[in-house]
């Protein structure tokens, strides 16, 4: 490999790798981690702890024992994957369906396609889709804000994902008046109605944080959060003006899996294109999926399956939007 | 044995007879099943009728077809008159479809006289295995969701989400809104049932 | 030729789910439960034994180049007997693998046999092969089935072994077939290896 040393030293080093990366994007998740203590309490914590907790042991357990190879857990992902499938549930989901839930996303998502860097999709949202689609009645009732001893016995409430649904498949937009207001949507006021949704979803604020302080420390680029919002902005703006009874576009950005999806699901390093004209281009699509999906698919959010879908279609974005190579000069110039 | 050589008579004539005995063993074989095939349709959709209707003893008297004018498509119902032993009006069955969430949904159920739905069995379905298939039993007696005995008229029969009577099956409002919708349209079919029927044939106005 | 060897090849070395990967489309679609499965495969295994025996029988007399029409005919007769039969005396079974059953037809283990085996080897051998590869072919689906039905459902042939809230819907819906299969191969050659 004598080849590829370019020049002499001192060389400086990066200090860029894969732990670095991994422990930014937890640590931009905490405000929301925190946020969540405060609006589930028990709930949350057990339903964080055993999903990472799960996700680390099966990782470890899989590289050790299937695969024969020296467990790599401590680079952070299997815990970033473990924050980010608790964000996905409801805080009233029992410990044995968590641990389904970690196994199918570390263990079939990730492990059988060899590991961090192999996996074509995101191990969370596998997890997530998988719950989603076995266990449809745990996974959707959904408990209110505020039940902080509560677990299991929480008392549950429609989100507002199910009430803009509702109100498109009844075609009655005054059904909307019942949606919590923009404000409350943003800070995710406990009590107030209809204050319920997964773990990490409640407050857009805290994942708002999360978003400046991974963009700060250059963790992820603008391309695909910005491009995802927007596009999400605009065409439920679309629907809005054309009929009353898609929700207005302010409520559609702060509801729902949409803020943790763009800023902390979508922007997966391995699932996600390598340029920044592909990232928009994925963007984009992930936007579009997620609107249709949510105003006129079967289940009232979208997010999740959005950015899978679009995970299927990154190899053949990098395909088509390649990188320009160092040096590389236009066709025409060579003539 | 030498193989046949591929010319055209020899292809021809091994085509023709090939068909011509396959086409033999199957009509042989379709004169033989051909009866079993009806009766077993025949029994299934008398069993049904015989379920919906209650349970006891009666007869088919009448099978009538009703068409209904629903959102600008013609929709045909069919409708099994039935009575008793002692020939005292009993009802009637009616076949219903709407479409689910994976599919068509069948439905037979059956009326008494005044209206009130006295059972019903789905008769053809593509929902979920574990949610929307439930509907066999939930909407039965005892079941969450029960409507045996109300009466589509005066009972709201429509999922409590959208302010009717009837709860619907956890997580498949879909499913539960399609069966309520096929026993609404059943019921508005039995109401509109030709004159000489027994029954007190109310118009009933589609909006 | 060993007969028990033939019988073998389709089974374990050639077995058509795990090994040759044919006939992808029923072993999705119809393996909701065990019976279902086992069902599938009984059904092709009577196609595929009766169309490998006549093959074998006529392959003399029918001429190169309009093989393929007269095998599909022949294939397609006993599909519509079969039919038919299952349809007078097993309508419960006929409800559940309606649309299937036509589907036999163009399973491509069936036309892959009466090519690879029936047209070159005698009648005897022909029925081994075709036992042998129909046993396969059910053992597979069987498999199939019950881990799905299992995982699913909760029961294993309709008896129910595990209460209803820890049944994994996804493996009786269509992406469960795919994951299943998976790894159920990947268990396979795991044990081929070995």
């Amino acid at each position: 490999m004598n080849k590829l040393i370019v020049s002499l030293s001192p060389h400086a080093h990066g200090n860029d790798s894969v732990e670095r990366n991994m422990y930014g994007v937890i640590i931009a998740l905490i405000p929301a981690l925190l946020v969540s203590f405060w609006y589930f309490g028990l709930g949350s914590v057990v339903v964080c702890a055993s999903s990472i907790a799960a996700c680390v042991f099966f990782e470890w357990a899989i590289t050790k024992y299937l695969m024969g190879k020296e467990p790599s857990i401590t680079d952070g992902s299997a815990i970033l994957t473990g924050l980010l499938l608790g964000f996905n549930l409801p805080s009233n989901l029992p410990v044995w369906i968590i641990l389904i839930g970690a196994l199918v996303a570390i263990g079939v998502g990730k492990m059988s396609f060899g590991g961090l860097g192999c996996n074509p999709f995101n191990p969370a949202l596998v997890g997530r889709c998988f719950l989603l689609v076995s266990f449809p009645v745990q996974m959707t009732s959904w408990p209110v804000t505020g039940q902080l001893t509560k677990y299991l016995d929480a008392e549950t409430a429609a989100t507002p994902l199910s009430i803009m649904k509702h109100a498109i498949k009844s075609g009655d937009a005054s059904v909307l008046d019942k949606l919590p207001d923009s404000m409350s949507l943003l800070l995710g006021n406990p009590g107030v109605n209809n204050g319920a949704g997964t773990i990490g979803e409640i407050c857009a604020l805290a994942l708002l944080l999360g978003l400046a302080y991974m963009l700060w420390k250059k963790i992820i680029t603008w391309h695909i959060p910005v491009s995802i919002l927007a596009t999400v902005f605009v065409f439920s703006g679309l629907l809005n003006v054309a009929n009353p009874v898609y929700s207005n576009p302010v409520s559609v950005l702060f509801s729902g899996g949409l803020m943790l999806g763009a800023i902390f699901m979508a922007t997966d390093y391995v699932t996600s294109p390598m340029t920044g004209k592909g990232q928009i281009i994925y963007g984009v699509s992930i936007g579009v999926l997620t609107v249709v999906i949510r105003n006129w698919g079967a289940y009232p959010e979208g997010m999740s399956f959005a950015i899978l879908i679009m995970n299927a279609f990154t190899p053949l974005i990098n395909t088509y939007v390649k990188p320009k190579r160092f040096g590389e000069v236009k066709k025409e110039a060579k003539k | 044995m030498k193989k046949l050589e591929s010319t055209i008579t020899n292809m021809v004539l091994v085509l023709v007879g090939v068909a011509l005995i396959t086409g033999g063993i199957l009509a042989y074989v379709n004169h033989v099943t051909e009866g079993p095939v009806k009766a077993q349709a025949e029994k299934a959709l008398a069993d049904g009728i015989k379920t919906v209707m209650g349970g006891g003893e009666l007869t088919v008297t009448k099978t009538d077809t009703v068409k209904q004018n629903i959102n600008g498509k013609e929709v045909v119902f069919v409708l099994h008159q039935t009575e008793d032993s002692r020939h005292n009006y009993l009802g009637a069955a009616v076949e219903s479809t709407t479409g689910g969430f994976g599919g068509d949904v069948k439905v037979l159920v059956g009326f008494n006289a005044e209206g009130a739905v006295l059972g019903y069995t789905i008769l053809q379905h593509a929902e979920t295995p574990g949610l929307g298939a439930k509907a066999d039993q939930w909407f039965q007696k005892g079941g969450k969701g029960d409507i045996i005995g109300k009466n589509p008229a005066t009972d709201n029969l429509t999922v409590s989400k959208d302010g009717g009577s009837v709860d619907a099956i956890t997580a498949s409002t879909i499913t539960s809104r399609a069966f309520l919708l096929a026993i609404n349209q059943a019921y508005n079919a039995y109401k509109n049932m030709p004159a000489d029927a027994d029954s007190g044939a109310t118009k009933h106005v589609e909006k | 030729m060993n007969y028990i060897k033939i019988l073998f090849n389709g089974i374990v070395k050639e077995n058509p789910t795990f090994v040759l990967l044919l006939g992808m489309c029923p072993t999705l679609a119809t393996t909701t439960s065990g019976l279902n499965g086992m069902s599938m495969g009984l059904a092709t295994m009577f196609v595929l034994i009766c169309s490998n025996i006549v093959i074998s029988l006529i392959k003399s007399i029918t001429p190169d180049k309009v093989r393929i029409p007269v095998f599909i005919v022949v294939i397609a007769s006993f599909v519509t007997i079969l039919q038919m039969v299952m349809q007078a005396f097993v309508p419960e079974v006929y409800a559940t693998l309606g649309l299937f059953i036509p589907l036999i037809v163009v399973n491509c283990i069936i036309l892959g046999r009466a090519e690879a085996f029936a047209c070159k080897n005698g009648p005897v051998a022909s029925l081994f092969d075709g036992v042998g590869i129909g046993l396969g072919f059910t053992l597979g689906l069987t498999l199939l089935g019950s881990v799905r039905e299992l995982l699913g459902a909760g029961s294993l042939f309709g008896a129910v072994l595990l209460p209803e809230t820890c049944n994994m819907l996804l493996f009786v819906l269509p992406p469960g077939a795919f994951i299943t299969l998976g790894y159920l191969i990947a268990i396979v050659n795991k044990f081929k290896k070995a």
